[in-house]
């Protein structure tokens, strides 16, 4: 297998874009992308696009084709691919294009996600990120996304004594970093208080303890490493990607506090960067929910089982902490375009790792990780860069 | 939700009586029925089974913010219910918020589920309510 490098990116501005369409935003971030790898249309040999529910969103299917055509590469014929795993949508098209390089078939791929969300009510945008959970035995019954999470939490604060406070600073810290983030949905910072004050969703989840419904796309240029200099001069390995599979319903789960589809996932990926997980400067979680966040930074194995809630209250997750999580703002205040959000974590990382996060920048940041999620835990993926 | 008949149609056994499997070689219970022992797999011998239905909550939430199938009902309380043969299910409480509790026992209530507008199907399936143990007190406070 060959070694694979990032060496472009893009990421459009997330959040309730009612002035552009899916295709324009796939456009931009891919135009971004491509530009900032310095490649031309022929050089390109494949696309991977995440993308979860196009035909729910916009009642458009074929992805794939769509975004070669927008991105003008129709003419080329590039191969395209539309891939799905829910929220996990683009955590997956990055590793498909990971595997097309490394395993010597393509030179040059583009890793895209996309999602547009709000051209539909709020109650179908629910409805349709419920097909994530499972349809027949979850949802048929009342069961929402926020409730599976809100069952999690409830069971975490039983057994660990995880607080509402503690969750709630998970919020308030991701809005900090977004305010610090060009890109980021929201600019705006919170207090404890105002998680409390917000609209009670699923108990004991509030209306800021969820990620938002957004718009955004984002997009990633691969190419093998022993190529990478000819385009970049700082290009990103990728030293480990792995993905891992868990049942669909959250209550077939072997533990209903960990998503054991995080802890294989995360395991293979530091067996092949072969490094621990103290090794990380910088990590984006997929912290849909602030619970789910304190399960990934537990589950990942940056903190013992259980802890996860205390090291969000001692500040060792912030930015200036020993282990800043989610920079970006992540999925609850930089936004959540389910398709793109694995794609935007690798963007965040790349930025971190070349120095160019701007006010967020982690310092020295070496090494980065990237934890996407499908569902309440059916998929995880796991990604580790390297400067 | 479906508005095809025969997507609820085929999973009544399902939903009304809580039908699953059994594999005899392992003796793991199933709910919903599995075609396939996640254990044995091609070497699995699995029979039919009706389960008794009590069980014991696992976790649980109230909510709030449904979605549009289920708005009317708000707010109303969701769990995660172990049955005793050892599957796990979710399903609604009836019972008041105030009255849902962790390691709380609970036994199989018939209810309609959902609704497709005035005209259409309407849906059935199990929810859970409180169960008091017959050994427990004796008799109901």
């Amino acid at each position: 297998m060959r070694s694979v490098s990032i060496i472009g990116v893009g990421c459009t501005k997330f959040g309730e874009r009612w002035d552009v369409s899916l295709r324009d935003m796939i456009a931009e971030a891919g135009v971004m992308a491509i530009e900032d790898a310095e490649i031309t249309g022929e050089q390109i040999d494949a696309l991977y696009v995440g993308n979860m529910s196009g035909g729910r969103f916009i009642e458009q299917e074929h992805i794939g084709a769509l975004i070669a055509d927008c991105a003008g590469l129709s003419r080329l014929h590039v191969p395209s691919t539309r891939v799905e795993a829910a929220c996990a949508s683009g955590g997956l098209a990055l590793r498909q294009a990971v595997l097309a390089v490394a395993s010597g078939y393509s030179d040059i791929v583009i890793a895209a996600g996309v999602e547009k969300m709000t051209d539909v009510s709020t109650g179908t945008a629910a409805d349709a990120l419920a097909s994530a959970a499972d349809r027949e035995w979850e949802c048929f019954f009342g069961a929402t996304f926020p409730a599976l999470y809100a069952m999690i939490a409830k069971l975490h604060m039983r057994r660990y004594g995880t607080t509402n406070e503690q969750m709630a600073q998970v919020a308030v810290k991701n809005h900090h970093h977004a305010c610090m983030n060009p890109i980021a949905q929201y600019h705006m910072e919170i207090k404890i208080n105002d998680v409390f004050k917000s609209p009670m969703v699923a108990d004991p989840l509030h209306v800021l303890d969820c990620s938002p419904i957004s718009d955004g796309a984002a997009a990633l240029v691969l190419a093998p490493t022993e190529m990478a200099r000819r385009f970049s001069e700082e290009p990103i390995k990728i030293i480990g990607s792995a993905q891992a599979s868990d049942t669909l319903a959250l209550h077939d789960r072997r533990d209903l506090t960990t998503l054991d589809a995080t802890v294989h996932a995360g395991r293979a990926a530091f067996t092949q960067a072969g490094i621990e997980p103290r090794a990380i400067d910088v990590a984006e979680v997929h912290d849909c929910f602030t619970i789910a966040e304190i399960l990934a930074i537990e589950d990942l194995g940056f903190v013992e089982k259980g802890q996860g809630g205390k090291a969000t209250e001692e500040g060792i997750t912030a930015l200036g902490g020993s282990l800043p999580i989610n920079t970006s703002g992540g999925l609850k205040a930089c936004g959540h375009p389910v398709g793109a959000t694995g794609i935007k974590q690798a963007y965040e990382i790349v930025l971190q790792l070349r120095g160019k996060a701007g006010k967020r920048q982690v310092d020295e940041a070496e090494i980065g990780l990237a934890h996407n999620v499908g569902g309440s835990g059916g998929t995880a993926l796991v990604h580790i860069f390297s400067r | 939700m479906t508005n095809q008949a025969p997507r609820f149609w085929r999973s009544i056994p399902q939903r009304y009586n809580l039908s699953g499997t059994h594999c005899t070689c392992c003796n793991e219970y199933f709910f919903p029925p599995r075609n396939l022992c996640p254990n044995c797999r091609r070497g699995a011998h699995l029979e039919e089974y009706t389960f008794k239905g009590t069980g014991t909550i696992i976790t649980y939430t109230t909510i709030y913010n449904a979605t549009e199938d289920f708005e009317r009902l708000t707010p109303y309380n969701l769990a995660i219910i172990q049955l005793d043969e050892g599957p796990k299910v979710t399903g609604q409480i009836v019972s008041s918020s105030a009255g849902v509790k962790i390691g709380m026992r609970v036994r199989p209530v018939f209810r309609i589920l959902g609704k497709e507008g005035n005209k259409g199907i309407i849906y059935y399936g199990t929810k859970f309510a409180p169960l008091i143990e017959p050994n427990c007190s004796g008799r109901d406070e």
